[in-house]
Parts: C-alpha cells; structure tokens; sequence
C-alpha cells in the first residue's frame, strides 16, 4: 500500500512540475501576474508530494517492506534502524528520489526567500527548475522506479552494501547532491536571465547566495567522501582519481571559477556572458556527473550497477537541458562589451586569471577522465589516466593560483600598481618561506614537497589574516560577512594544501606480521599486538585485535580495528581503527590471517601526519562560503522589515 | 583463501562485477625502507587489469597477488623502475600503467591542458587590452 | 558569433563522444593483449596428469596449435567446456590445456567430472607463466601458428559465435601453414 502511495506522489509531482515548467513561463511571456504567481503554490505542492514520496519510501524500508523491490535488494532485517533509512539513498532509485526531494527543497526555498524579486523573473528561475524536475521525475518513474513491487516478496531481503553501512555514508550524499542539485538554482537564475531578454546583470547579485551555497554543500560531500574512503576502505587513501570522483570534482572547479566571474560581473558588470556560461556548465557538469557515475561508460571502483538504458535517458536529458540552455546562450547572450574597463593590474585581471586556471583544470580532469574513451574511438589502443597523471597536471596548474590568491583581496578594482599590492605583502611572504623552513626543520620532513607545500599553504594563511588585520585596522565595524568569507575560505585553500604536501611526502607506511603480544615500532610508537577475539554486532561477526600503542614507555591509546563478515550478504570488510589528531593520525588496519596455528595477522599501520588539515581546510571553504552566502548584502530588502536599518551602512563598505 | 577469490575474479570477466572489500595488506621482506618505498610507488602505478580501476597495491585479486610478487622479486633483483614498467607493458599494454607514456596516441592528453592554458592567457591578454581602451574613453 | 556558439560544438563533440563510449562500454572492459602477433613466450611446466613429464611451448613449433587457460574454480571455464570439447573435435588441431593456479586434486576432479576434451595440460601452480603470457583472468583462448606466434587471442567463454569464430581463424592458420 505504501508502495503504490508513494508512486502516486511521485506521479502528482510529476504533473506539478509540468504545470510549473509551462503556465508561469507563458504568464511571464504574456505579462499575466496571476500565472507567474501561480508558480510559488506549485512549488510548495511539488515540494509537498516530493517529501510525501520520500517519506513513503522511508516507511517501506523502516517497516522491512520486502515487497518493495528496491527495500530487498537493499536492506534486511538485521539492519540497524538508522541505516534502514539512510539506506533510502544506498541505491540508485532511491538516490534519485532524494536528489528530486532537494531539488525539490531549493526550489522551495528559492520561492519563499526571492518573493520581492521581479516577477517574471522569478517565474521563469522556479519554471526552468521545474523542466529540471520533469526530467528527474521522469527518469524515476520510466527507469528507475523506487516503488516497484516484488511480489511475492522474500521472507528477508539482501543488504546494504557494508561499505555504507557507515556514519560518513549517512551524510556523504545528501550533502554531496545538495550541491550538485543547488547549482541548478544557478542554472535556473541564469537560464531566467537569458530568457529576460535584456541583460539582466541583477540576476548575477541575486544568484550569488544560492550558488555560493550550492558550492559549500558540494565541498563539504566531495570531503566528506574523501574522509570515508580514508578511513572505510582500509587503503589510508583520501583521493584515488577516480571516475567517480572526478565526476564531482569537475563541477565543483567549474563552480569554483562561477564564484569568482560572479564577482566581477556584479561588481563591475564585465562578462556577463562568460558568466552564464559558467552557471550552465557548473549544473551541466553535475549532470555529466550523474551520467558517468550511473550509465557504466568508464570503469570505476565505486560506481552504481550500471545499466546503459539509464545512461541513455540522462545523456538526453543532458542533450535537452544543457544543449537548450547552449542554444539559448548562442541567441541571446550579450554580443557587446558591458560593464567597465580595467587595467592589467587591477582586481579584474586576478579574478580573470583565476578562471582561466579554474576553467582549464576542470578541462584537464574532463579530458583525463574521458581519454580511454577518444583513444579507443580513434582506434589506438587502450591505456589507463591515473592518479600520476592528474597528480602532476592539477599542481602544475594550481601552483599560479597559490601564488596570485593572496594578492586578490588587496588588490582595487579597474586600476591598481603592482607594487601597491604587493608591497605590504612582501612581510608575510617572507615569514611564510621562513617559517616553513622552520616548520620542516622542526617536524623532520625534509622533501621538497613538504617545503614548497608549506611555504603556499603559509603563504595563503598569514597573506589572508594579513588582509583581515589591515582591514580590522581601518574599518571600525570589522569587515562584512562576505570578506570574512573570502579569507576564511583563502586561508582553508592553504590549511589544505599543507595537509596534502605532509600526508603525501612524510606518510609512514608498514604491512607487518604479527602475533599476539608482538610489538612493531613506527617512528617513534611501539605498536603491540596484545590478543584477536572474536566480537559480535547487530548483522556482523568479525575478527578484532587489539593493540596497544605506546611511545616512550607510557600508553598512548589502545586501538582495536576488525575483520567483519556481514551475515546476511556474507561479504567480509575492514574496519580500520584510528586515532585522530591534528598533526598525526595512528591508524591500524587488519589483513588476513596468515596463521592459524600462531594467530598472526597480517597488519597495515600508517601514520598519518596532518591528514585532517585537508578535511579541515575544506571545511574553512565551506564555512567561508556560507559566511559569505549569508551576508546582508545579498539579502533582499524585505517590506517593512525593521532589521533592515543597518543594511545600507554594511553594504556602503564594499 | 584462493578458493574464495577466484570465483569472484571469473565473475568479474563475465560483467558481473562484485567490488573486493578487502584490502591489500601484505608484510613483505624487504631488505630496506628504500625498497619499500619504491615497492609502494610502483604498485600504485600499476593498474589491476581484472579490478574495477585499482591499482596492484588496492586489490587483493589473486593476479594482483601474483603481480605484486613478480614486482617483489623484480626489486630484490636489482631491476630499475623503467625495466619493470616495460615488463609489465610487454605483457598487458600501456593499459596497465597510471602514468599514460608521452606517445603520439597521448600527445593531446599531456599536451592538451596546456595548450587550453596558453589559449586561455593569450585570450586573458586580448581581454584585458580591450579593456584597458575602454578606461581611457 | 563563433565564440557564442563554440560551447555549443564542444558540447556536441562531448555528446557525441559519451554515445559512441556508451556502445563501446562492453568491448572496452576486455583489454586486448599485446602479446598478439608476437612469438608465444617460451616456458616449460609439468603435464597435469604425468607431473613427471614437463612440456615446453617450443614443443608445438611447426604446427597451428590452441592453448586454453582454465582453472576449476572457474564458473564460466565450466559453461564453455562443451565448445572447448568442439573444438578440439572440429579444428582437428591440438588443444592444449593451461591449468592455471589450480589444486592439481581439484582439477583432476572437475576433468572427472566434465571430461577431459584437451590434448594434455600445463600445469601452471604459481601463475608465473601466465603472467609472461599476459592473462589475467580464466578462460583465455590462444591461437598460435606454426611459426610459434600467437595470431589471436580469446578472453572469455567460447560460446557457438566464437567458436565458429575460432575454427574459421583455425582454418586459415592451417591453410598458411601449408601454403
């Protein structure tokens, strides 16, 4: 019954979305106010049926529905009850019914918050959305149907993968989705000022908030899977250059360049056009995204069951959205200049650079990534892109970017001297390459990755707090959420690039044998084996050793990773134990049993010296974005609104 | 152990592919660190032909097993690091190497990004220069 | 207006790539060997059923033979046994087994059990051999010709299209080899 519920809420808002992609659009065209607003009710019905369906689906897996097709294939009856409802997302339908609920949710939250936007411009922002939605609807109800019936259904159902059997899976794709999703918020402003006719470049000032945010939600998923594999897959990797990665990162460069161009096109009013281009491409690549992960063209670690049926109906879904917004681009983007001119050196010319590097990196993972595909369509044989390649292409191409970021925020719109902007920087410039000599000296990481990573990531930390000191000087108020943003997020560029130089230069790595009560020492740490047991959970059985790690004599911490076998899909997994810290995690993972009779195990130990700084500096990134989404500036002037004094004096700063 | 594996493999061969959970943990003799090292570099350079895109150093396939022992061997002999990316070549093709070669088949990889960036500055350089005209009018 | 429509033709260029990738999906997944029209590498390894004997594939130089990878932990070496056994029977050319990593009990039991159709088995225990002869996983079909080259190469089941296939390849080997 819930099944069949669900599939009608789905089916209603799928006529919603229909209604809502034609009549507001025909109301902006004619000038009909009563059709243009008809365009918020209907969001909140889509959202409504949207939730109702998710919901519905929720309550098949909480009840073990196994009539449900995908609830069998995913979910048992030993699985706890909060992995029966992230398990909603641990499967392709179900992932695609909560990538149309968020969607779904931002067009909700696009009606309610931009209301004293023009209307026809929003009815156009909430219809284009609404045409994304049709096609998601329609790809769930045609191909992928979370609601199909098993009948009769099995007395049990098989399982949720282990590997998402996990707290980090819980978040990793909602977030990750609620990026993908929210650049179509993006999309939609631009596509809406497309269709405007006349260069609406308001719409750029209007859209930043919800790109800025679409961008913070997809760094801290891309993160957040980072964090997982790191810890879940048991290799002590953070990023393998994957398919599947790729396929997220290359819209979160191209949002990353959005940003950036966004700024000059509100601020000064240039490229415009290069603008929606990128707003086009950031939800384009979301959707390629989409398309790569699921239809099975490359070969992935963790790609979905591919199905090319799938893989059909997003490419044209993709030939539809992305090649109507192009053909729309070609038509009506401005053909002449707009806005105001700038000089070589100006702040124009740095954000300018900045998506060149962008534009040409997320270029360079695209062509990596889809290069075994031109190869073998030019016949030349087969050959595999990896991690060395977009490895040495990625530092190539960021290195400029590291140098140039903190000359940014210093430097003035149209015109500006170079030596103005670099001069009252030449003080951190010339702490950081001190200190990071030092830092090296210190930590014993003599390599030249660690050296040059340390003096960017210094370099970009003290040249942004630099910044905000100046700015603390001059300004009595403090600087604006939006400034604050931007160092935050400048600053989190360089805690990571120090985590990265440390974890890939000074990385301790051993597979050893052990029995129990052996003990191994690692720079510094005695690593003891004490015993294996045996250990139960609630649908596992796994193997456990337990260890315990001194240094100099006194106990550090007693770590415990596993072995487990899953009952129900008799899968066995890795559980790795792991001490974080700040400058160095511990982290112990269990191989095989080499030897029953002994007991001796195969065992990995790594340590991991400032791993965390690269979590940690993506989430100043993201922080910093949010920061900045939420500055008064971008917030609409609501009738009436008494909190709305200040609002004037914070934005004359800028 | 093998017993368990293989089938598995043959799956895989067959399109119906089931992802190895397990990781490859292997205490080796090493003679050094340095080997060690080198052993770690190489074996994540080289690809797991049977893996859905693993390298020899993540798969806990028993070719990869076998792989990583030839690799083993090849540095206790003594062998450079091009000597064995050319075994491994001879053997499975440019396929099984992370860090495609710079060949005429690859010259738009390596050399594309950086022609994009080259366009990308001379473009950057046009723009600017349009730009600046508009500031003195 | 060339700048303004230059997504547009990138974009058809992607589109287009992604569809022709989507039709080569499948072929993709099988990497071709370059081993293919070299010499078959030289190696000896004892005969399953007389470990005592030890067989070179220099043995077969002069003639068009198949050598066939299979192991009896593999599902789908147990689908193809019946063509293998056509094979042999229709070519009218040796094939010779590849027993590869392999309990030397187990695969006499599985050969009990479904017939033992091959000429004689190699025996590969360890799996050193073939990785010189660049497999990578079961069953894998060679063919070799006279001149000791390996002209083709199988990955995969034989079904009835491969094995009709097959034989034609295995019909022109001779023809040269006799020409």
């Amino acid at each position: 019954m819930i099944a069949e519920l669900g599939q009608v809420f789905l089916s209603l808002a799928l006529i919603l979305a229909l209604v809502l992609s034609t009549v507001p659009l025909y109301g902006a065209y004619k000038n009909r106010p009563a059709l243009m607003a008809m365009a918020h009710t209907l969001v909140i019905g889509h959202f409504v049926f949207a939730l109702a369906a998710y919901t519905a689906l929720s309550i098949a897996f909480f009840n073990h529905d196994f009539t449900v097709t995908y609830v069998a294939t995913n979910s048992n009856l030993l699985l706890p009850w909060y992995y029966r409802l992230s398990a909603v997302w641990g499967g392709h339908e179900g992932s695609l019914l909560l990538w149309i609920l968020m969607l779904a949710g931002w067009m909700l939250l696009v009606s309610l918050l931009s209301r004293s936007l023009p209307r026809a411009f929003i009815a156009r922002v909430l219809a284009v959305m609404g045409m994304i939605s049709v096609g998601f609807l329609l790809f769930t109800l045609l191909t992928s149907n979370p609601f199909d019936r098993l009948i009769p259904g099995p007395l049990d159902g098989q399982d949720l993968n282990p590997l998402l059997q996990d707290p980090g899976m819980i978040f990793h794709p909602p977030l990750l989705y609620m990026g993908y999703v929210g650049f179509a918020v993006a999309f939609g402003f631009a596509i809406a000022g497309l269709l405007g006719g006349r260069v609406e470049s308001q719409w750029v000032k209007w859209s930043r908030p919800w790109t800025l945010m679409a961008w913070a939600f997809l760094t801290v998923g891309i993160a957040l899977g980072s964090w997982w594999a790191y810890y879940e897959l048991g290799w002590g990797g953070w990023w393998f250059w994957d398919p599947v990665e790729n396929a997220s990162f290359i819209p979160w460069l191209i949002g990353t360049a959005l940003i950036h161009s966004q700024a000059v096109t509100e601020k000064r009013g240039a490229f415009p056009a290069w603008t929606v281009l990128l707003a086009i491409a950031a939800f384009s690549m979301s959707l390629l995204g989409t398309f790569l992960v699921r239809s099975g063209v490359l070969t992935s670690v963790h790609a979905f069951a591919n199905d090319p049926e799938r893989g059909m109906f997003i490419l044209g879904f993709m030939i539809v959205v992305t090649g109507g917004a192009l053909v729309l681009y070609a038509l009506r983007a401005p053909r002449i200049m707009t806005g105001k001119g700038f000089d070589f050196m100006s702040r124009e010319t740095l954000l300018l650079l900045n998506n060149v590097f962008f534009a040409v990196s997320a270029a360079m993972v695209l062509l990596g990534t889809l290069y075994p595909l031109i190869i073998d369509m030019m016949g030349w044989g087969q050959i595999s892109v990896g991690p060395p390649y977009f490895g040495a292409m990625f530092v190539l191409l960021m290195t400029p970017i590291v140098v140039l970021m903190p000359l940014g925020p210093f430097s003035r719109w149209g015109k500006d001297q170079l030596l103005r902007v670099v001069y009252p920087l030449l003080g951190s410039l010339a702490l950081s390459l001190v200190a990071a000599l030092i830092i090296v000296a210190l930590l014993d990481a003599w390599s030249a990755r660690a050296i040059t990573g340390w003096m960017g990531g210094l370099w970009l930390i003290l040249g942004s707090l630099h910044y905000l000191f100046d700015r603390k000087k001059t300004s009595r108020f403090g600087l604006p959420r939006h400034q604050l943003g931007m160092i935050m997020a400048h600053a989190g560029v360089g805690v990571f690039i120090i985590g990265v130089a440390m974890v890939e230069s000074a990385t301790y790595e051993r597979d050893v044998r052990l029995t129990p009560s052996e003990s191994v020492s690692i720079a510094g740490y005695e690593f003891t084996l004490q015993e294996v047991v045996s250990v139960k959970g609630q649908n596992w059985i796994a193997d456990e050793a337990r260890f315990a790690i001194t240094k100099d004599g006194e106990l550090v911490q007693e770590m415990a990773p596993q072995k487990r076998l899953y009952h129900r899909s008799g899968q066995t997994m890795t559980q790795v134990a792991l001490r974080p810290g700040v400058f160095k995690d511990l982290y112990i993972a269990m191989g095989e049993e080499l030897d029953a009779q002994s007991n001796a195990w195969s065992i990995r130990i790594h340590i991991k010296p400032f791993i965390r700084w690269i979590w940690g500096g993506a989430l100043l990134l993201a922080l910093g974005a949010t920061l900045a989404a939420t500055d008064r500036r971008y917030r609409l002037k609501q009738k009436q609104s008494a909190s709305d004094g200040l609002s004037t004096s914070a934005a004359s700063i800028t | 152990m093998r017993r368990l594996v293989l089938p598995l493999l043959c799956l895989i061969i067959l399109g119906l592919s089931q992802p190895l959970l397990a990781s490859a943990i292997e205490p080796l003799p090493f003679r050094s660190e340095l080997e060690e090292i080198r052993f770690k570099a190489l074996a994540e350079e080289i690809r797991c032909t049977v893996c859905q895109n693993q390298s020899l150093a993540d798969s806990d396939a028993p070719l990869a097993q076998d792989l990583r022992r030839e690799l083993f061997v090849m540095i206790q002999d003594g062998r450079t690091d091009q000597e064995i990316r050319n075994f491994m070549v001879e053997r499975y093709g440019d396929f099984v190497l992370y860090r495609p070669p710079v060949a005429s088949h690859t010259l738009l990889l390596w050399a594309g990004p950086i022609l994009l960036l080259v366009i990308g500055l001379i473009g950057s350089v046009i723009i600017i220069r349009q730009r600046r005209a508009l500031l003195k009018s | 207006m060339i700048r303004l429509l230059l997504p547009l033709i990138v974009f058809g260029g992607l589109v287009g790539l992604l569809l022709i990738g989507m039709q080569t999906a499948e072929e993709r997944k099988i990497v071709a060997s370059p081993l293919v029209g070299r010499p078959i590498p030289n190696f000896e390894l004892p005969r399953l059923h007389e470990p005592n004997i030890s067989t070179s594939t220099a043995d077969r130089l002069g003639e068009v033979w198949v050598l066939n990878v299979w192991g009896s932990w593999c599902q789908s070496c147990r689908i193809e046994h019946p063509y293998v056994g056509r094979l042999a029977e229709e070519s009218g050319v040796p094939v010779v087994g590849f027993n590869w990593k392999d309990e030397q009990a187990d695969a006499k039991r599985w050969l009990s059990q479904f017939g033992d159709v091959w000429a004689y088995h190699m025996v590969d225990f360890e799996g050193r051999s073939a990785i010189d002869l660049g497999v990578y996983g079961a069953p894998e079909t060679f063919l070799i010709d006279q001149r000791g080259i390996i002209r083709h190469k199988h990955i995969g089941p034989i079904d009835e299209s491969v094995l009709r296939d097959l034989l034609a390849r295995i019909d022109r080997l001779k023809q040269e080899a006799s020409s």
